[in-house]
């Protein structure tokens, strides 16, 4: 189907191909080929049903959890396949980080929250450095420097979604998956968040889930328009968004349905 | 009016404990008028039926204490283990098949699994242990923490499905196990709701009446050994119920005041499990 | 995966073993309890089928373990349970409407909610020093079928109020609602569309809490069931036996034959137990058939 990559590619992170997910007898994602670039922020947009999550979620495996699913095609994470039978998913999903779209934090304090993933995944290192750098890369520590033994439920929503962030980055993800991050946050947090992403972009590869088209313009650099599970055009954002290639792609990111 | 009438019908509840508490403490008082309450709380020989009598009740709490540890011994691990099971690993079929099963065991008669003790654990643990006594602790102890296995179970159970799965999705994204996003991320969530269930399997197993009745004995004697027959607060007021007790005889007021006894601990514990509990589903709402 | 190994997961395998170990003992935690079952019914059975002969349901107990029957506590349970049914049913659903369809959330319903969720777990010989003393001695009931039911009805009665209040709870309010936007008054919304929604859910919940009521002891004993009773009750002021009561003599007794006689008795008690949880079971799945809201 269509796969055209970005035209100047930098490294590549992840390939989808020809990646199929079915739910029993529903299709949620259709043959999609998709190179994802490294260092840029990557925008998955569409209406809703699309198969955009379910995509996202191929990409850390979190889709083995649903009942029923079925996988096929490939997900080349840095040449390597994530669904071959000997790859542990666990050690997938520790390297690819994921935020959800409502903040998850654990009923744990803040500190217990950034330093969970690392400390199970047996990290020996100083875990008081290692979540002090985490909270400050996710621009929530001078909020919480002194609230550090609070409960993470304590926090706002904005400040619980960054907490999410903090967490996701202290196992030093190269890539990390965002669930439309900001759908449950208030216009303030988001635009804080989306400022957050444009800094994490530097040391990270980020590939966003979002409904919210004007967001996408604004964070991403690259923008994938899926519709009905099948990716419909792939390209930089300004294209996408100012000259589609497709007649779909200009109705739906010029609000004629979706 | 016919609200009025359905009011009475739960006013009954609340004149039920009413009744309780004014028909222990009128002839626990009677008994205090002639026995301390100091010497009742804190004598360690119980021999009220005998000459010379002694009115100290340790021997029978320690009795139902015997009990109540030895069933926790048992029911706890595998009550939590199970819980877990059901909650974290089973798939819905297996569910499906082990709930009922679970159901049935909590279904089962008190008596019966007093017959259950004696005729089998008994002779199964003197295998084990020859010095082991016709009536005795143990077996008691360990049909009791059968019975209230599937209590804790199924409370654990329900405890631990009550932690949204967002919570789980999170732990696993971070790239934990199950195992370690069950115990380390979901248990520790659901902690006052197994604590509630703890709570309440206990004072389940303190008012335990026959299984003790018929297994353990009826020798008041504080020790630390399973193996010996003992008694506990439940089987006594039993005992004495079976024999001939004239109204108004100290053998007649030692039941109240033990039953006394017997409701405050047991009233305590579920004040404060089900203050847990609600606590629990409140944060889960 | 062999790209550049960070430092994070190199505990990976150890973690796996770890879990695939805990897994494991889950399970058998909860096998445990199936196989103990498994034993306790085996055991019963094994004793008590050679009991169970035709004289055995239609014989009086006696000292002689092979003359023994169970005749006069199969009909005293009978006796019994009818009784309780008859008083608890009423109360119970009654007090479960009021608190679930009229009671506000003040802090007396809440007193009063606490008080019954402390009643479900008081000893159910407490019920039993209560029934000696308020129906057998105070209403001067003496040792009879209705003092045992009048005492069987306060134990269950916590049981199925909380039992039938969450089956009321369960219907749609949108059901009350439609009533009421109709100019129907409380009372008849209840009796005409939430109480008949609620019925199967109900029913269940008195049937197992009858079951727990045949199953109970210790309050017989306290209010002077009769381990020795060679006679069937001919009305409410009877004295009675009831068959946990008789299973509970027999396995008493010194003699090993009675420990036979013993398990037979437990087979009809199980039996009986069997019946009614059926039933309730069945009457849950019919209504989740034809219910649909």
């Amino acid at each position: 189907m269509v796969g055209n990559g970005p035209p100047a590619a930098g490294e590549t992170i992840v390939s989808c191909r020809s990646l199929s997910v079915r739910y029993g007898s529903v299709a949620a994602v259709q043959e999609i080929s998709l190179d994802i670039p490294e260092h840029q922020i990557t925008a998955i947009i569409g209406p809703s049903g699309c198969g955009k999550s379910t995509l996202l979620r191929a990409c850390n495996r979190m889709n083995d959890f649903i009942q029923n699913v079925t996988t096929e095609g490939q997900v080349l994470y840095r040449g390597e396949d994530l669904y071959a039978s000997d790859i542990d998913p666990v050690e997938v999903r520790r390297r690819i980080g994921m935020v959800f779209q409502k903040p998850n934090p654990f009923p744990k304090s803040v500190f217990r929250n950034v330093a969970w993933g690392a400390s199970i995944n047996g990290f020996r290192g100083d875990i008081n450095e290692l979540v002090q750098r985490s909270l400050k890369k996710a621009a929530l520590w001078d909020e919480v420097k002194d609230k550090l033994d609070q409960s993470g439920l304590a926090l706002s929503g904005g400040q619980q979604q960054r907490l999410c962030i903090a967490r996701a980055i202290a196992l030093e993800p190269d890539l990390i998956l965002m669930d439309e991050p900001c759908s449950a946050l208030d216009p303030a947090s988001t635009a804080r968040i989306e400022d957050l992403l444009f800094e994490l972009k530097a040391r990270y590869t980020i590939v966003i889930v979002t409904h919210n088209m004007q967001q996408a313009a604004r964070v991403s650099d690259w923008t994938a328009f899926l519709s009905h599970g099948r990716l419909v055009e792939f390209g930089a954002t300004e294209a996408i968004f100012t000259r589609p290639d497709k007649r779909e792609t200009e109705d739906y990111v010029t609000g004629k349905f979706g | 009016m016919i609200q009025a009438v359905l009011f009475l019908c739960a006013l009954l509840s609340v004149v039920t404990t009413a009744g309780i508490i004014w028909v222990l403490a009128r002839e626990t008082l009677n008994f205090f008028r002639q026995v301390s309450a100091v010497s009742f709380l804190t004598g360690m020989r119980w021999t009220p039926l005998f000459q010379p009598s002694s009115f100290g009740v340790l021997p029978l709490v320690g009795g139902t204490l015997m009990i109540v540890v030895g069933a926790a011994l048992v029911a706890v691990p595998l009550g939590l283990g199970t819980g877990i099971f059901l909650s974290e690993y089973a798939s819905d079929r297996l569910r499906g098949i082990l709930k009922p099963v679970l159901e049935i065991l909590a279904g089962i008669p008190t008596v019966v699994y007093g017959y259950f003790a004696l005729t089998f654990v008994t002779p199964q643990l003197g295998r084990l242990f020859p010095s082991i006594q016709v009536f005795n602790a143990a077996s008691a102890s360990i049909v009791v923490g059968v019975m209230i296995l599937p209590m804790i179970a199924s409370l654990c159970d329900d405890a631990l499905r009550a932690v949204p799965q967002a919570l789980r999705h999170a732990g696993y994204a971070l790239g934990a196990t199950r195992f370690e996003v069950s115990t380390r991320v979901v248990l520790p969530g659901a902690f006052s709701g197994v604590l509630a269930s703890f709570v309440l399997a206990l004072s389940r197993a303190i008012g335990e009446t026959m299984a003790v009745t018929l297994a353990a004995g009826a020798t008041p004697r504080l020790t630390v050994n399973p193996l010996e027959s003992i008694q506990t607060m439940t089987a006594y007021i039993v005992q004495v119920s079976l024999g001939d007790t004239p109204a108004g005889s100290m053998a007649y007021l030692t039941v109240y005041a033990v039953g006394m006894l017997l409701f405050m601990i047991t009233l305590a514990m579920n004040l404060v499990g089900n203050r847990i509990l609600r606590h629990f589903q409140e944060v889960y709402e | 995966m062999t790209s550049a190994t960070a430092p994070l997961g190199r505990n990976l395998p150890i973690r796996r073993r770890l879990g695939g170990l805990f897994h494991a003992v889950f399970l058998i935690a909860t096998f445990t309890g199936v196989v103990l079952l498994a034993v306790l019914l085996a055991e019963v059975i094994q004793n008590g089928i050679p009991w169970l002969t035709g004289s055995f349901f239609t014989n009086f107990p006696s000292r002689f373990p092979d003359q023994a029957g169970i005749r006069a506590a199969l009909w005293g349970t009978i006796w019994l349970i009818g009784l309780t049914a008859l008083f608890s049913i009423p109360v119970g659903v009654g007090a479960a409407i009021y608190l679930e369809e009229y009671a506000g959330r003040s802090w007396f319903n809440t007193l009063i909610e606490i008080n019954i969720a402390n009643l479900a777990g008081t000893p159910s010989i407490v019920y039993g020093i209560l029934g000696l003393a308020i129906f057998v001695r105070w209403m001067a009931l003496g040792r009879s079928v209705l003092a045992g039911a009048l005492t069987m009805s306060l134990l269950i009665l916590p049981v199925t109020i909380i039992a039938s209040r969450e089956a009321l709870r369960a219907v749609p309010n949108s059901i009350r609602l439609a009533a009421f936007a109709l100019g129907a008054t409380k009372w008849q919304t209840i009796r005409a569309h939430v109480l008949p929604a609620a019925l199967p859910g109900i029913m269940t919940g008195i049937i197992l809490a009858l079951s727990r009521a045949i199953g109970e002891t210790a309050p017989l004993i306290m209010i002077g069931a009769l381990t020795f009773v060679a006679f069937t009750p001919a009305g409410p002021m009877d004295e009675f036996t009831a068959l946990p009561i008789q299973i509970f003599n027999w396995a008493s007794r010194p003699q090993r034959e009675f420990y036979g006689v013993a398990a037979a008795g437990i087979l009809v008690l199980l039996g009986v137990l069997l019946t009614m949880n059926a039933a309730a079971i069945w009457i849950r799945h019919r209504s989740q058939r034809s219910m649909r809201w």
